[in-house]
């Protein structure tokens, strides 16, 4: 499930800023483009492909980094799958 | 068994665009001329607008609220901008902050706010701009310092739509990390509010300066989370303040052209109507083409704002763009249609003129709308 959401969110970045190079762990603000229109994107394309409401807690920026931190945060807010 | 009266002709609640239109049309349309002049919604109004359920119904009925979808809430905003674009800037504005504290606000704040917001019973204000900051919300200059686990406030807040006349205000500081949003009653003390007269449009939108002196606020004012997400709080309100506008621009070339299709029909040059010119059917033409095609854009946004749709956002920056400056092109058309007649007080359309010129200064300017959109061009490639 995580890497299948890893890709997921992977691709939604890289559909946003095809001029940057980027893998699961790349730290997305250490690349300089996270603006609060594209993290609002971010965590509207989180609650609706992964079913999940983002609690205020968990609005963190670590959450944001990469791809591979974004879905940890899914599997943390998933409901357990079988 | 008591019945709710009716609000309009076979009206009980302000449900759906033709509710809006009938609520409109009786209510609004016939006054807001005299609102323009006067500077202000009068308080009766206010009431009927509560008892039409018009303030937030797109909270979730969970909360008391009606449940509206928000392709339906732009098509009442559209309608409401159709009658009044003052009226709408109350309504944007109010629903920027009820949308906040029910997307950001605590279980606490929700269950203080949210209620009595979706009713009307309190109306809200947002409160972003300064005397030294617009566009630049990161230029903004008020602040707030922790303080005894809570926090105290300093400022000016400048250009608040229904600052004279809101209950709470939704005002945004700097904190020692980042951008805050703070829930302000309005009867805190330190809150002092200075009216705006006289300003060119949505002249009824009771406007104010706001000066916060050594505010002091509980820990529970703070809205959404701090840090870098609370950027978003700012950019999500601001989403569907823009929506709001662009709604109610596309009321304003509908009135626009009611209005001068009404007076081309009756009025004659040199034996013709009006109507029957090439240069007038040519304005007509792209009134009706642009109304069209802004609606259209509007509703696009609103569903994939439904749907969740991450590139709402963009959608309604493309329709804010679009409808605000087809708005102020068709306003300034329809004065022209008019002649003399259109730049005095016995048309509608010299308000609607100085009304549309500020939707392409508010939620977004003009620049910083091509801005952004010229900034995420590389999307449209498909
Ligand atoms: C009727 C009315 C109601 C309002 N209601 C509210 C309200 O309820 N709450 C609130 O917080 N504010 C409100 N405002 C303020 C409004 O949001 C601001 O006016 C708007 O954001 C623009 O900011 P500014 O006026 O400071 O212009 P500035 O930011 O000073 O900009 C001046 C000009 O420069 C342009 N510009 C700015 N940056 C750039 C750039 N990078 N490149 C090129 N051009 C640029 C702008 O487009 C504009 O034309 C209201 C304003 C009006 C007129």
């Amino acid at each position: 499930m995580s890497a299948n959401a890893k890709e997921q969110i992977l691709d939604f970045v890289r559909a946003r800023y095809p001029q940057a190079e980027i893998d699961e762990t790349q730290d997305i603000f250490a690349l300089g483009f996270v603006n609060s229109l594209f993290a609002m994107e971010l965590v509207m394309f989180i609650e609706k492909t992964f079913e999940v409401t983002i609690p205020n807690d968990e609005l963190k920026i670590d959450n944001f980094r990469s791809a591979e931190t974004m879905s940890e945060l899914v599997d943390r807010l998933s409901p357990a799958r079988v | 068994m008591t019945t709710q009266a009716e609000i309009a002709p076979g009206v009980l609640q302000v449900t759906d665009r033709k509710s809006a239109r009938a609520f409109v049309d009786t209510h609004i349309v016939p006054y807001a001329d005299a609102y323009d002049r006067q500077g202000r919604v009068p308080e009766e109004l206010l009431e009927r607008m509560t008892a039409a359920g018009l303030w937030a119904p797109f909270l979730p009925r969970d909360t008391g609220g009606g449940g509206m979808d928000l392709v339906t809430l732009g098509e009442v905003h559209e309608e409401v901008g159709r009658g009044c674009s003052s009226v709408r800037s109350l309504l944007t504005v109010h629903t920027m902050v009820s949308w906040a504290v029910q997307r950001w606000g605590s279980p606490a704040q929700r269950e203080q706010w949210v209620p009595a917001l979706g009713r009307g019973d309190v109306l809200a204000a947002f409160c972003l701009s300064e005397p030294g900051a617009g566009s630049d919300a990161s230029g903004i200059a008020s602040n707030v310092v922790e303080k005894n686990g809570g926090w105290v406030l300093n400022g000016v807040k400048k250009w608040i739509t229904n600052g004279q006349r809101a209950d709470l205000f939704l005002v945004f500081a700097r904190t020692a990390t980042s951008i805050g949003a703070f829930l302000v009653p309005r009867d805190t003390p330190g809150v002092e509010v200075t009216p705006i007269e006289d300003v060119l449009g949505t002249r009824a939108s009771m406007i104010a300066e706001i000066s916060f002196r050594d505010v002091a606020l509980g820990p529970d004012a703070l809205l959404g989370p701090s840090g870098f997400t609370a950027g978003m709080v700012l950019t999500g309100t601001l989403d569907l303040g823009r929506y709001s506008v662009a709604t109610g621009s596309v009321g304003i070339i509908q009135a626009a052209l009611e209005a001068c299709a009404a007076y081309a029909s009756r009025r004659t040059v040199g034996g013709s109507l009006l109507k029957d010119l090439p240069l007038i059917q040519a304005k007509l033409s792209d009134m009706v083409t642009d109304a069209r095609a802004a609606r259209l854009l509007v509703a696009e946004a609103g569903r994939l704002k439904d749907a969740g749709e991450a590139s709402t956002i963009m959608a309604t920056w493309v329709a804010k763009y679009f409808a605000s400056t087809a708005a102020a092109r068709h306003a300034s058309e329809a004065v022209q249609i008019h002649g003399a007649n259109g730049c005095g007080h016995d048309y509608p359309v010299a308000r609607l003129y100085r009304d549309a010129k500020v939707m392409e200064i508010i939620e977004g300017s003009n620049e910083i709308q091509r801005i952004t959109i010229a900034g995420q061009a590389e999307r449209e490639i498909i």
